[in-house]
């Protein structure tokens, strides 16, 4: 399987849809905060706050939507060139005591979100933090599953999944290269 | 970046880049849990030749945050008596396993020695050699202005700003890695001192203003900071090779008092590496007043040294030169 | 291999400018054609190689006694050999000083008994190189060692008081008073030449006024008692024009330069290696310039060596807490060949003059610096002028290798040295020449 997976409507849906499934399981916007993971995690997190708010305007889109950066959590930089630190936003109403949605693009290895877990408690106390991810393609390494999928595409270790964003890419558009020929 | 020796060679991109890392670096001090899991088990040695309590403690602080395992390694030894020379200390930390060194000498080019000798393979930070250079100094002096003086800083750098460096220039490694950095950075640098105190060749710089006087100074420029120079005691004096007369010249010359302080523009901002002598460089009410950024420094100071130590040790390991 | 065969040097290139054979018989030249040649000589074929009466150099630095880690006056003259040289002065700064006669007899009958070289010590001018009292210069004169240059040098004789009684007293038997032209108040902690390189690196500067002051003052104390003055390792453009007047005014007084003041400049010092830490320090291009033309034009007189080893210990550390000096016995010949005859500056001729005739004539070695000619000692330098090669420093014979020339590449070296008509060093490529 090769080639682009989902298009800018696809994407679409996907987020509408997770922003319902979030509302659902939580009852309502009321504890809510949503942390995208830079780089393409921060605009994801501002579109499904956005969703929120269209459903329930109550739910200030703005004041409930930061970003967080994990590269001082990560476990591999060591084997990376180094990486320059992006800016961690916390939302204006802060995490203590709220259900924080963690957003990122693709869900991979888990380790991603095994260093925003570590970085999450050391910003505060959330009640309970919930994962939602627009791509889950699978090979975990650690015990982490998403709460919220926008698609599962199974993949090869050795395809690529390139997710850009209009926002950082200046299209939507989800496509997968590379594997075994 | 393989070590942080000096800011005469550094790049302007590299020097953003630490700025804007410290921003980063910064901005989790703020928070009630300060420490990160960065530098998890690595190790980071304070080599210290020469007494700096400030500078070991900074380092100590900024390795520490970052969970770096800290080795202080007060070395005995002076240019009067040898100790344990430089090479068998290296030799020693490297077998130790020390992932950088942190090198406090009183020998101009130590750092860069022990860096290039091929005595260890660890990233080796400057924290002061000799009358040479004094990296994190000028970086954390750099950032304090960047923060204060430009708007919405990241990314940027020092362009147009008009910094004067004020006192004993020729033994300050603070002013000559100050000097270096700000003018990479895109600042004009004035330097206010007596002859006796610049360095050789300094007065005919093209690329420098000097003056001899703190007034002729604060006439002829604009300032947007300025940054005193601590005046160290045994310059003054010494059966004939006292720099100056006597500290109440200098202090009528070249003293930061509130008359002065009040011919800067209204948004400049008053610097000091520490520590200080007040009411010889530097008048208590121009070091307490709402312009001194002199306390700022020091927390800036663990910032800026956070973001070098996160610089060399966490990427892929440089190759070996 | 008996010492006192007869050799004959064929093709050899006297001086560069004449080609003749040399026959060496007793020690002597005996002739210039090989027809004249003894039954049984034995025969080295120097087509090529130019022919020099055989090197002296009036500043080195050997350490035996005291730091035999460092140097020996064996493994010294062994290096000295292998440089060309046939004649060394070994300077006073050893432990303990060279300022008794005792120590000078036991430096020259070392050396007399290696056997390389010729050793004259120098007797210091001062008790332990204190600059506070006159050494017994008469007994060292006197002694067994014959002296007759003295020198401080590692020190300054400060003092102007001193300095003139100094230059007066040894009158009494043709000494001469070599100064280490250093002012010690204006040199104090100082790292390197005091300049824009200084004030970069952070190092405490050696302005080029504490030599020149130091310089001026002694013509003028030479020229007012009437005595001999030497001036060592001359390193700038200033201290040039010094001696250039001082000639103009009769004052009689001779310098000399080292090789590394007519190579490098105080850039290479940027690395903070501290091979290139010298004392005199390496000073700019513009007094590298001023000291190739001095030479040129005769004001300077010698090239000297200022052979000063040590230890690695003492070098392999940080620049300061670094001795000063460098060897350079190996490298001084190709280092002139490169930077004053393949310019163009001095002629072979002008070598022998620089590095063997007045070098000689100023430490009054009688049987030094004499013309390649019929009945002279047959003390003889054979260089190659077409051996380029590149500097090893570890390959050298003395016992220390901190030479800050490494890498670098000189056109020609000495290939053979005799001394007394017996060949002291020969290159590995007349290996079997005298079979």
């Amino acid at each position: 399987m090769t080639g682009t997976i989902l298009g800018a409507p696809d994407i679409g849906r996907a987020l509408t849809r997770i922003a319902h499934e979030i509302l659902e399981r939580n009852e309502g916007p009321e504890s809510l905060v949503l942390l995208g993971i830079p780089t393409r995690g921060v605009p994801l997190a501002q579109r499904l706050a956005e969703r929120i708010a269209e459903v329930e305007p109550s739910f200030d889109a703005h004041a409930r939507c930061g970003s967080l950066d994990i590269t001082m959590y990560r476990d591999d930089l060591r084997s990376q060139p180094t990486r320059s630190i992006g800016p961690t936003t916390l939302p204006s109403v802060g995490i203590d005591d709220a259900t924080v949605v963690l957003v990122d693009d693709v869900l991979h290895t888990g380790r991603t979100i095994r260093a925003a877990l570590d970085a999450i408690k050391d910003e505060g106390r959330p009640t309970a933090v919930q994962l939602a991810v627009l791509v889950d393609r699978g090979h975990r390494e650690l015990p982490i599953r998403a709460d919220f999928v926008g698609k599962n595409i199974p993949t090869s270790r050795s395809e690529r999944v390139h997710v850009r964003l209009a926002e950082t890419d200046g299209e939507d558009a989800v496509t997968l290269t590379g594997g075994r020929a | 970046m393989k070590h942080l020796l000096g800011t005469q060679d550094m790049s302007r991109a590299d020097a953003t880049l630490i700025l804007d890392t410290t921003a980063q670096m910064a901005a989790t001090q703020e928070r009630e849990i300060r420490k990160l899991p960065t530098l998890r088990g690595r190790t980071v040695v304070n080599l210290f030749f020469e007494d700096s309590t400030r500078t070991r403690i900074s380092f100590e602080a900024a390795a520490k945050r970052l969970s770096a395992d800290v080795i202080n390694f007060s070395a005995k030894g002076s240019s009067l008596s040898k100790g344990e020379s430089l090479k068998d200390t290296a030799l020693t930390l490297q077998a130790m396993g020390a992932d950088a060194v942190v090198i406090r000498h009183w020998a101009s080019g130590a750092a860069d020695r022990l860096a290039h000798s091929g005595w260890m393979h660890g990233a080796v930070l400057n924290a002061g050699d000799g009358t040479h250079q004094h990296p994190t100094q000028a970086l954390l002096d750099a950032f304090t202005m960047r923060r204060h003086l430009v708007d919405s800083p990241e990314g940027k750098g020092l362009d147009g700003l008009t910094v004067a460096i004020v006192g004993d220039v020729l033994h300050s490694r603070v002013a000559g890695s100050n000097i270096a950095l700000l003018k990479t950075l895109g600042a004009n640098v004035v330097v206010v001192a007596p002859p006796t105190l610049l360095p050789f060749g300094m007065a005919s710089r093209t690329d420098i203003s000097v003056h001899y006087t703190l007034d002729s100074a604060l006439e002829a420029h604009d300032l947007d900071a300025i940054m005193m120079l601590r005046v160290q005691r045994e310059r003054m004096t010494g059966g004939g090779s006292g720099f100056f007369p006597s500290p109440e010249e200098y202090t009528r010359l070249f003293g930061l008092d509130r008359a002065r302080m009040d011919r800067m523009p209204d948004h400049a901002i008053i610097l000091h590496p520490g520590p200080m002598n007040r009411g010889l460089e530097i008048s208590a009410e121009a070091a307490d007043s709402p312009r001194s950024v002199i306390v700022e420094q020091v927390s800036n100071g663990v910032a800026v040294r956070m973001a070098a130590l996160y610089l060399l040790l966490s990427g892929e390991e440089a190759p070996s030169e | 291999m008996s010492d006192t065969a007869a050799i004959v040097i064929e093709n050899a290139s006297l001086y560069g400018d004449t080609t003749a054979d040399l026959v060496i018989v007793d020690g002597r030249i005996a002739s210039l054609d090989r027809a004249d040649a003894p039954a049984g000589a034995r025969t080295l074929d120097a087509s090529g190689l130019v022919a020099l009466p055989g090197l002296v150099d009036i500043h080195t630095h050997l350490r035996e006694p005291g730091r035999e880690d460092a140097e020996t006056i064996e493994t010294g003259s062994r290096s000295a050999a292998q440089g060309g040289f046939v004649a060394i002065h070994a300077m006073a700064n050893t432990t303990p000083t060279a300022d008794t006669a005792g120590v000078v007899e036991l430096v020259a009958s070392r050396g007399r008994e290696v056997g390389l070289v010729d050793v004259f010590p120098v007797g210091a001018v001062t008790v332990g190189l204190e600059g506070t009292q006159l050494s017994e210069m008469g007994a060292m004169a006197n002694s067994r060692a014959q002296v007759r240059m003295f020198s401080d040098d590692g020190k300054c004789v400060h003092d102007p008081v001193l300095m003139r009684r100094a230059l007066e007293y040894v009158k009494t038997f043709d000494g001469v008073i070599a100064q280490h032209a250093q002012d010690p108040r204006l040199t104090e902690g100082a790292q390197m030449h005091e300049g824009l390189v200084s004030a970069e690196l952070g190092l405490a500067g050696w302005p080029a006024v504490a030599e020149e002051s130091i310089i001026a003052r002694d013509v003028l104390l030479a020229g007012h008692v009437g005595s001999r003055l030497h001036v060592c390792h001359l390193s700038t453009a200033g201290s040039v024009d010094i001696i250039r007047w001082a000639k103009a005014k009769g004052i009689d007084v001779t310098a000399e330069v080292m090789p590394h003041h007519l190579l490098l400049t105080d850039e290479s010092v940027r690395g903070y290696d501290p091979r290139f830490k010298v004392n005199p320090p390496l000073r700019t291009q513009e007094d590298v310039d001023a000291v190739r033309a001095g030479l040129a034009d005769g004001t300077i007189d010698v090239v000297a060596t200022d052979h000063a080893p040590h230890p690695d210990e003492d070098k392999d550390c940080e620049w300061g807490a670094a001795a000063m000096g460098m060897i350079g016995l190996e490298t001084a010949l190709g280092i002139v060949q490169k930077t004053m005859v393949d310019t163009g500056a001095l002629s072979w001729r002008d070598v022998a003059r620089v590095m063997s005739t007045t070098p000689a004539s100023i430490g009054r070695d009688a049987e030094h610096g004499r013309p390649l000619e019929v009945g002279e000692p047959a003390n003889i330098t054979l260089v190659d002028p077409a051996a380029a090669w590149t500097v090893e420093p570890s390959a050298t014979a003395s016992r220390s290798n901190n030479s800050p020339f490494g890498g670098i590449e000189l056109p020609g070296r000495a290939v053979a040295t005799f001394l007394r008509g017996r060949p002291t060093y020969l290159d590995v490529s007349f290996e079997g020449a005298f079979a």
